[in-house]
């Protein structure tokens, strides 16, 4: 993800919504979300026996808020700036020009 | 698939659809950053190390892996883990370490562009269009899976589950190309260890935890299966000393190395990264979570085979309603309550739709590049290959949805079919690695090598007990998983010895010809990041490499 040696050209900006980090971090968050709610307010007995008496969805669903939480602390304390598209076959950092 | 029905409800639905979602955001989104075929077929070789790393595994984590390893848990019990720790890791790291900057320092675009100017277009042509036609097969495999899944969940018919599955991996593909693969795969992969997860630990706590499991696999009379060495029932060898052989050398060497080295499907990824040491470093990054796979994969396996009751009764060699291939969705049914229900449903879906994509997207990037281009309309500017490759992906989903369909109707075919392509697997390792460090080794002695190494293959498959089925002979002693350990393994060894009598006999490749090909012949500066030595140690591809092999024997230790 770091390359030291380049030099900064053309038009850069950074990836925002389109890094994966924070689509991973929606997407999970929003699953942990609707599991923490499932969790609290509509489990049933039948659900109960199927894991045990363990209140999975609740568990499972804090799980994914807090790896949300920290992708998208990771998005913000190392951002990925975007390069402007290369010609083909340019661009690697092999040192053969 | 069985009869089987999960009882999802509209929050599981919930979650389903708001993936769906996001995938398609995703192939949009990449879509304003596709200019130029680059761009499309290697993601303009952009992405950092463990973006790829993470896809490197999550491509190769489809439907064949998820069903069929915990399938094997289920039916065999630990040995299954040296599908993981020996049949993968260690190849993972040598494409790293040792083949990655061949392939990532010439420039070539594709595996078989690397035959090709190594050894011209005969080996090009059997490398390109049996890879080309095999991505294609295993692309419907995936899609059937992917659409049985849809018909146990929502009752929808067959054929409308296959087009509705097979439309949106075309418009994610065609919309953002490999970019938005990857990003899939990325996303995929957290969402089935989010899944898998609670599904392992909801499942040990059901039995009793891991104490618990390891006496009910005791009681039913399995103990044995609690090992991974010597795994004799696995190889189908009655010697455990043939057995450890036949495990490391067969399945640890020849078919691991063959796939892991030289699948295209997965080289692609590490392809599109922006620099000699992340491109090393994909393989590397992806042995991590590799190895932690099994856990969440084949240890639910395991545990279906005493939790289940229709899987436990197969066990005990009884009839049930559901077959081996059944586990994780019979476990899935049993433990989950609705809402994590929905999680592990997205979860197989996208595992399923991934493998497919993979499938996909490798097979556009071959045609264009390594048929079309090569062979039909050269010297054509850059955007026409880009058109090609946007229809040859719409060709390949509709020969995948026929080829699905087939699937539905012959599951054994597919079987065979899948053995047949290992076979061309087996030889390509060989050729490969005899061609990057002997520089003698010519043209003729390429294709010849591939050509002899299948046919061995095929040979041994006819004559065993039934790796062919009706077709296999039963001439050696050979069933099931020791018969593809044999038959890979005489295609290296008839590849090596062809390759070595044709070379002597034809004339080699002038040497200024390989540079960037051969190790003796290619300048340190081409194979070496020149930035390596600043590298943090978490970046340096040989120290990971290194940590990576020292886990993976600890794990062999602990779980012997």
């Amino acid at each position: 993800m770091s390359t030291p040696a380049r030099q900064p050209s053309g038009r850069q900006h950074a990836a925002g919504a389109f890094d994966v980090r924070n689509v991973i971090a929606g997407l999970i968050g929003f699953y942990g979300v609707v599991l923490v709610l499932v969790g609290l307010f509509g489990e049933s007995a039948a659900d109960r026996e199927k894991t045990g008496d363990v209140h999975a969805n609740l568990w499972s669903g804090l799980v994914m808020v807090v790896v949300a939480l920290a992708f998208f602390l990771w998005t913000r304390l190392r951002p990925i700036v975007v390069e402007p598209t290369h010609e083909p076959g340019e661009g690697t950092d092999d040192g053969s020009a | 698939m069985g009869d089987l029905r999960l009882d999802a409800n509209w929050v599981d639905y919930l979650l389903v659809v708001v993936y769906f979602a996001v995938v398609l955001l995703i192939g949009a989104a990449a879509r304003r950053r596709v200019s130029d075929s680059l761009d499309f077929f290697l993601s303009g070789r952009s992405l950092p190390a463990w973006v790829t790393g993470l896809a490197f595994i999550s491509a190769n984590l489809g439907a064949v892996e998820i069903i069929g390893m915990s399938a094997n848990g289920a039916q065999y019990g630990m040995p299954t883990m040296h599908y993981f720790w020996v049949g993968a890791v260690p190849a993972m790291l040598f494409l790293g370490v040792v083949m990655m900057p061949f392939y990532y320092g010439s420039k070539v675009r594709s595996v078989p562009e690397f035959m090709r100017r190594r050894f011209g277009t005969g080996a090009h042509l059997v490398n390109a269009v049996s890879f080309a036609v095999a991505q294609v097969l295993i692309a419907g495999i995936n899609l059937f899976l992917l659409a049985s899944i849809v018909e146990a969940l929502l009752g929808w018919p067959l054929w409308l589950s296959l087009i509705v599955a097979a439309a949106v991996v075309l418009s994610y593909i065609t919309l953002g190309g490999l970019s938005a693969a990857i990003y899939n795969e990325v996303l995929q992969f957290f969402v089935i260890v989010a899944a898998l997860t609670p599904l392992t630990l909801i499942g040990l706590h059901r039995v009793g935890g891991v104490g618990g499991l390891i006496d009910k696999v005791r009681e039913s009379g399995n103990g044995e299966q609690l090992t991974s060495w010597p795994g004799t029932e696995l190889s189908t060898f009655d010697s455990p000393v043939w057995s450890v052989i036949g495990i490391v050398f067969g399945l640890g060497f020849v078919l691991s190395f063959g796939y892991w080295t030289t699948n295209f499907v997965e080289v692609q990824r590490a392809m599109a990264t922006k620099s000699m040491s992340a491109a090393r470093a994909t393989p590397i990054i992806g042995s991590f979570p590799k190895m932690f796979v099994p856990f969440v994969v084949v240890v639910p396996g395991i545990i279906a085979g005493v939790l289940v009751p229709e899987i436990s009764k197969l066990k005990q060699g009884q009839e049930s309603g559901l077959d081996y291939n059944d586990s994780m969705l019979g476990l899935i049914r049993d433990v989950l309550p609705n809402g994590l229900l929905g999680v592990a449903i997205a979860g197989l879906l996208a595992a399923f739709m991934a493998g497919m994509a993979a499938n996909i997207s490798a097979f556009n990037t071959v045609f264009s590049y390594d048929l079309w281009q090569q062979y039909v309309k050269k010297d054509r500017p850059d955007g026409y290959y880009l058109a090609v490759g946007r229809w040859a992906t719409v060709g390949a989903t509709v020969v995948a949805i026929g080829t699905a369909l087939i699937a539905s109707g012959y599951s054994n075919l597919m079987d065979y079919l899948q053995t047949l392509f290992g076979f061309f697997n087996a030889p390509l390792f060989a050729t490969f690695i005899l061609g990057m460090f002997w520089k003698r080794m010519t043209a003729t002695a390429g294709w010849t090598g591939l050509v002899s190494g299948t046919l061995a293959a095929v040979v041994v498959a006819v004559l065993s007990e039934d790796a062919l089925g009706a077709a296999s002979t039963g001439a050696l002693p050979l069933s099931g998983q020791g018969a593809s350990f044999v038959a890979a393994s005489a295609a290296f060894v008839v590849d090596i010895l062809v390759s070595v009598a044709v070379t002597t006999v034809t004339r080699p490749k002038p040497v200024h010809e390989l540079a960037g090909l051969v190790y003796s012949e290619t300048p340190r500066e081409q194979r070496t990041d020149p930035d390596a030595h600043r590298l943090p140690w978490y970046q340096s591809p040989t120290k990971l490499a290194g940590i990576s092999l020292v886990m993976v024997v600890v794990l062999n230790v602990i779980f012997r």
